[in-house]
């Protein structure tokens, strides 16, 4: 999703804007393991709640992005879209989760978690970008009358 | 230092995300996104052999709130991966949108048991 029209001169910008999101989603990740810790071999409902919020986001945060802003800054996408929900969501961690729940005997379990992530995350980002889009075409019918 | 541990990790994970994703994409021109698959596939693969080492005793926490929780955890990434499967859907290639999915999900767990198996082997 990355955009490549990104000057050879002007990247590294975006990659410290990158790196400064990614710090700031994946601590946001870090503090919500704490606050509500899932124990091994019992269903990941941290990690699953955290990728899909930040499932959602991202599909709101796209729609005002390339639909409504008329002229975003562009260090806004690699700054929040890569950098803070790229950090905030994880596919490693869902992934080992898996594998680890499996191994420990609890393929049920591990199963149910990768389906139900799968589509919920899907479901999240399409919703959002749903949702958001009616919100948009609301307010500017608003403005019209 | 707990949290520093994350954010240094972050702070390398997520700019390599940034960095392979658009060195990939450079390279071909497609729709799909190999670059999101590649980290992803790669993130999962890393961790793997983490949690086999941490299984062995050969790994200590900040070393996994560092590799895991901070650079694995923003190098991977789940929004941009059902971002880009809405979007492939949405553009009428609902084949790929499936096949994106089913790939990234099978190459993980695949990843993951190789990194696993890979650190069982040599810190066993």
């Amino acid at each position: 999703m990355i955009q490549a029209r990104v000057r050879e001169n002007g990247v590294w910008p975006v990659v410290a804007v990158v790196a400064v999101g990614g710090a700031i989603g994946a601590s946001a990740r870090y503090g919500a393991s704490l606050i509500w810790p899932t124990g091994a071999g019992s269903f990941p409902a941290t990690t699953l709640l955290v990728n899909v919020v930040g499932c959602a986001v991202m599909g709101a945060f796209m729609v005002l992005l390339t639909e409504v802003m008329r002229n975003p800054h562009r260090l806004l996408r690699p700054f929040f879209g890569t950098g803070v929900l790229g950090g905030f969501t994880t596919f490693s961690t869902y992934a080992v989760d898996i594998e680890r729940l499996a191994e420990s005997g609890h393929p049920g379990t591990g199963l149910a978690y990768l389906g139900l992530t799968l589509l919920a995350a899907l479901a999240a980002v399409w919703s959002a970008t749903w949702a958001t889009r009616r919100v948009v075409a609301a307010g500017r019918g608003r403005e019209a009358r | 230092m707990n949290w520093l541990c994350v954010v240094a990790g972050a702070m390398i994970g997520a700019p390599l995300r940034f960095l392979t994703d658009r060195a990939v994409q450079a390279r071909h021109d497609t729709v799909f996104p190999w670059g999101t698959l590649a980290v992803n596939v790669a993130g999962s693969l890393i961790l793997g052999v983490l949690t086999g080492a941490t299984v062995a005793g050969a790994a200590g926490s900040h070393t996994q709130l560092f590799i895991g929780t901070g650079l694995c955890g923003a190098l991977t990434t789940y929004s941009t991966f059902s971002y880009d499967t809405l979007r492939l859907a949405e553009s009428g290639t609902r084949f790929y949108a499936a096949v994106n999915a089913a790939v990234s999900v099978v190459a993980a767990l695949g990843a993951v048991f190789v990194g696993v198996t890979v650190a069982e082997a040599v810190w066993r």
